[in-house]
C-alpha cells in the first residue's frame, strides 16, 4: 500500500479520468465560475447598450443574442453547475460516505457540459447568428423564425439535460444508499435534504425540457406542427410545456440555495437550526407546489377566469412554506451569538434580498396586476432579485464557508468583506431601479427605450458595471486561498459549525470516510 | 468485506435503473401533454376550437323558433399570406337547429399555385362547442390556382344546447399559406424551377 495509491493522479488525466467526488466537485465549481464570467460579460454588454437611450453599439439582433445567451448560460452554466459542484463536494462528506454512489457516471455528467457550452457559445459565430429568441425560446420565434443555428442550440440543451439528470440520479442514489450508520434521514443536514428534493425535481422536470426541444426539432426539420397553428398545432402549447418544466426549474435553482444558508445561519449564530422538521416539510411542499403553478407565467395568453384564479391562488400558496423558511432562519439568529464573517454576510443579504424578490413575486402572482407588469422590467427586477442576491449570493456564501475545508487555508477575510459590500451595494443599485422602470412601462428585451427611462437605466448600468468588476475580487480571493491564503485552516475553522464534514482534517483528504464515522459524531438536528 | 460490497452495488443499480425509468417516463409525459392539451381545449371549448365534421341526427335539426342567434363571419390572413380572403356574407340570423349555408372566397395573389389551410375560432368560447359544422372548407387543404378566386362553402347549424345568455356568435377563420417551398428548405430542382419563373 504505497502512499501514491491514495493521492490523485498527476497532470491533465487526473481531471479527465477522475471519478473522485472532490475532483468532480472542483471541476463543476470552476466551470460554474467561468460560465458566471461569460454570462456576466453578456450582461455587461447589455447594460452598456442600455446605458443611454438609442442604439449605441449593437444592432437589435445582436442584442437579442446577448440576452438569450446571458439567460441560458447563467441558468444552466453558472447557477446549476455551482450547486451540483457543491453537492458533489459536500454531500458524501456530510453523510459520511466514501464517495458518490456512481462515480463513473459522475465523471460523464460533468464532462458533457464543457462541450455543451462550447457549442452553445459558438452558435453566435454561425451564419444567421446564435439563438435570439430569449432564454424561454417561445415558438414560433424559436421554430418558424429561428436562425439555422437553433439545431445546435437544441443539441446543447439536450446535453445539459442529460448531464443534469445523471447528476440528479447520482445524488439520490448516494443519499438514499450511502449514508453512514446512524445518519438517518431526519438527521441529515438541510443542505443534503434540499438536494435530495431538488434531484427529484430535476428527474421530473428536465425530461419535459428535453421533450419540448425535441418537438421544436421535429417542427423545424421533419414537418410536424406541434407549435404551428397552420398544421393544427398551437404556439400556446409551447408555453404550457415550457413552463411545466420552467417553474420547477426555478425551485431547482433556489432549493439548494436554501440548503446552503440553512447550514450557515446556525454556524454563525452559534445555535442549532430552528424548526428543522418544518424546514424539511416546507422544502417538500415547495417542490410539490412548483408543478401546479406554471401558468402564472402566461396570464395573458387568454386563459378562462377559473384557470387565472387557480394559478393565482396556487402561486400565492407557495408564500406559506417559503415564509416558514424565512421565519425559521430569522428565529435561528434570534438571541444567537452572531458574528459577521463573509459567509454570514452573504447569507443575511440572501435572506433580506431574496425576501424582496419573493414579495415582488407575490405582486406578480396577482393575475389582474400581472396584466400590467407582464413582460416589463418589473419582471426582470423580480427574477434577478431571487436569482442574483438569492441563488448567486448563496453559492458565494457556500464557497467562503467551505473554502477552508477544500483548500486547507483561510481566505482573506478583509477582501471577502470588501467583495461582499461592493456586491451588496452594487446589486441594489443595479436592480432596484428596474422595479420603477417596469412600473413606468418599460418592456423587457429591447435594446432601445423612451427618453423617460434614461435616468434609471443609467443608474442601473453603473450598478451593473460595479457589480461586474467586484466579482474579480472573488476570483482573487479564491486563487489566493488556494495558494496559501492567510494561513492554515483548522479542521473546524468556524467555532459554531456542526456536522460530519468538520470532523475531517482541512484540507479534506482525497479519500474520506473509507470507514464509516463514529455515529456519536452525528449531531442531532432537533 | 466482499459480501458487504456486492449487495450495496446491486442496491445502487436497482435504484439507478428505477430513476432512469422515471426520467424516461417524464420524457414520455412531455409528449403526452400534447394530446392532453387538445382534449382539455375540446372539453372546455378553450381556444374557441370547433369540432370536426358532425353527423347529425334529424331530431337535432328541429328548429327552436323561440330565439334568434346572430352569427357574424370574420376572416384574417396569417402573417405574409398573399390571399384576398373574406366571407361573402358578413352576418346571418339563424334559429337553433336551422341549417345554414354561407360562402367564403379566397383569391390567390401570388404567382404560384397555393395550398391554403383555414383555422376556425369561435367567440365567445362558451359557445364554441355548440357551433356544429356539417361541411367546411377548413376540413381540407384548399388548392388555389394562380389568379383564381375560389368559392369555399360552409354548412353549419347551432346546437339547441347553446346557453340562453348567448345571442351572438362570431366565427373567425385565419388562413395560412402552407405551400411547400415556403415552409421547407428548397431542394435544388425547386430552386431551378423558381429561377426559371
Amino acid at each position: 500500500m504505497g502512499e501514491h495509491h491514495h493521492g490523485p493522479a498527476k497532470g491533465i488525466t487526473r481531471w479527465l479520468y477522475t471519478t473522485n467526488h472532490k475532483d468532480i466537485g472542483t471541476l463543476y465549481l470552476w466551470l460554474s465560475l467561468i460560465m458566471f464570467f461569460l454570462g456576466g460579460t453578456y450582461a455587461m454588454l447589455i447594460r452598456l447598450e442600455l446605458l443611454s437611450p438609442g442604439l449605441q453599439y449593437f444592432d437589435p439582433n445582436t442584442y437579442n443574442q446577448f440576452i438569450t445567451l446571458h439567460g441560458l448560460i447563467m441558468v444552466f452554466g453558472a447557477i446549476m453547475p455551482a450547486f451540483v459542484g457543491l453537492a458533489n463536494w459536500m454531500i458524501p462528506m456530510m453523510i459520511g460516505a466514501p464517495d458518490m454512489a456512481l462515480p463513473r457516471m459522475n465523471n460523464w455528467s460533468f464532462w458533457i457540459l464543457p462541450f455543451a457550452f462550447t457549442m452553445l457559445s459558438l452558435t453566435t459565430l454561425m451564419e444567421g447568428g446564435g439563438p435570439n429568441f430569449g432564454w424561454t425560446f417561445y415558438a414560433p420565434l424559436s421554430t418558424t423564425y429561428a436562425p439555422p443555428s437553433t439545431t445546435f442550440f437544441i443539441f446543447a440543451v439536450h446535453m445539459m439535460g442529460a448531464s443534469s439528470i445523471m447528476g440528479a440520479i447520482n445524488i439520490i442514489v448516494t443519499i438514499l444508499n450511502l449514508r453512514a450508520p446512524g445518519m438517518n434521514l431526519m438527521k441529515m443536514p438541510l443542505f443534503v435534504w434540499t438536494w435530495l428534493i431538488t434531484a427529484f425535481l430535476l428527474i421530473a422536470a428536465m425530461p419535459i425540457l428535453a421533450g419540448v426541444v425535441t418537438m421544436m426539432l421535429f417542427d423545424i426539420h421533419f414537418g410536424t406542427s406541434f407549435f404551428s397553428a397552420a398544421g393544427g398545432g398551437d404556439p400556446v402549447l409551447f408555453q404550457h410545456i415550457f413552463w411545466f418544466f420552467g417553474h420547477p426549474e426555478v425551485y431547482i435553482i433556489i432549493l439548494p440555495a436554501f440548503g446552503v444558508v440553512s447550514q450557515i445561519f446556525p454556524t454563525f449564530s452559534r445555535k442549532p437550526l430552528f424548526g428543522y422538521v418544518s424546514m424539511v416539510y416546507a422544502v417538500a411542499a415547495i417542490a410539490i407546489l412548483s408543478f401546479l403553478v406554471w401558468a402564472h407565467h402566461m396570464f395573458l395568453v387568454g386563459m378562462p377566469f377559473a384557470a387565472e384564479a387557480f394559478f393565482m391562488y396556487a402561486t400565492m400558496l407557495i408564500a406559506i412554506p417559503t415564509g416558514i423558511k424565512v421565519f425559521n432562519w430569522m428565529t435561528t439568529m434570534y438571541k444567537g451569538s452572531i458574528s459577521f464573517e463573509t459567509p454570514m454576510l452573504f447569507a443575511i443579504a440572501f435572506l433580506v434580498l431574496f425576501t424582496c424578490g419573493g414579495f415582488t413575486g407575490l405582486m406578480l402572482a396577482i393575475a389582474p396586476a400581472d396584466f400590467q407588469y407582464h413582460d416589463s422590467y418589473f419582471v426582470v427586477a423580480h427574477f434577478h432579485y431571487v436569482l442574483v442576491p438569492g441563488a448567486v449570493f448563496s453559492a458565494m456564501a457556500a464557497v467562503y464557508y467551505w473554502l477552508p475545508k477544500w483548500t486547507g487555508n483561510m481566505y482573506n477575510e478583509t477582501l471577502g468583506k470588501m467583495h461582499f459590500w461592493l456586491s451588496f451595494v452594487s446589486i441594489n443599485v443595479l436592480f432596484f431601479p428596474q422595479h420603477f422602470l417596469g412600473l413606468a412601462g418599460m418592456p423587457r428585451r429591447i435594446p432601445d427605450y423612451a427618453l423617460a427611462f434614461a435616468d434609471f437605466n443609467f443608474i442601473s448600468s453603473i450598478g451593473g458595471f460595479v457589480y461586474g468588476v467586484s466579482q474579480l475580487i472573488f476570483v482573487y480571493v479564491i486563487i489566493q486561498c488556494i495558494r496559501g491564503g492567510v494561513g492554515k485552516a483548522e479542521a473546524k475553522p468556524w467555532d459554531g459549525a456542526e456536522g460530519l464534514e468538520w470532523t475531517l482534517p482541512s484540507p479534506a483528504p482525497y479519500h474520506s470516510f473509507s470507514t464509516p464515522p463514529d455515529p456519536k459524531l452525528i449531531p442531532d438536528m432537533h | 468485506m466482499i459480501n458487504e460490497v456486492a449487495p450495496k452495488q446491486v442496491k445502487n443499480r436497482k435504484l439507478t435503473v428505477k430513476l432512469f425509468a422515471a426520467a424516461v417516463l417524464m420524457f414520455g409525459f412531455g409528449f403526452a401533454l400534447v394530446p392532453l392539451y387538445d382534449i382539455f381545449c375540446e372539453v372546455t371549448g378553450l381556444n374557441g376550437k370547433t369540432g370536426n365534421q358532425v353527423q347529425t341526427p334529424a331530431e337535432n335539426l328541429q328548429q327552436d323558433n323561440a330565439r334568434q342567434i346572430t352569427v357574424q363571419f370574420l376572416a384574417m390572413n396569417n402573417e405574409g399570406a398573399l390571399i384576398d380572403f373574406g366571407p361573402r356574407t358578413k352576418s346571418v340570423m339563424v334559429t337553433p337547429g336551422q341549417v345554414m349555408d354561407v360562402t367564403y372566397y379566397a383569391k390567390n395573389l401570388t404567382d404560384r399555385e397555393m395550398t391554403s389551410q383555414s383555422v376556425p375560432s369561435v367567440s365567445p368560447q362558451a359557445g364554441a362547442d355548440f357551433f356544429k359544422k356539417m361541411e367546411c372548407f377548413c376540413f381540407q387543404h384548399q388548392v388555389i390556382a394562380v389568379g383564381e378566386t375560389k368559392e369555399m362553402p360552409l354548412r353549419f347549424y347551432i346546437d339547441k344546447g347553446l346557453p340562453e345568455n348567448i345571442t351572438k356568435l362570431t366565427l373567425n377563420y385565419t388562413i395560412f399559406d402552407i405551400t411547400e417551398p415556403s415552409t421547407e428548405v428548397p431542394k435544388h430542382d425547386h430552386a431551378d424551377h423558381h429561377a426559371s419563373l
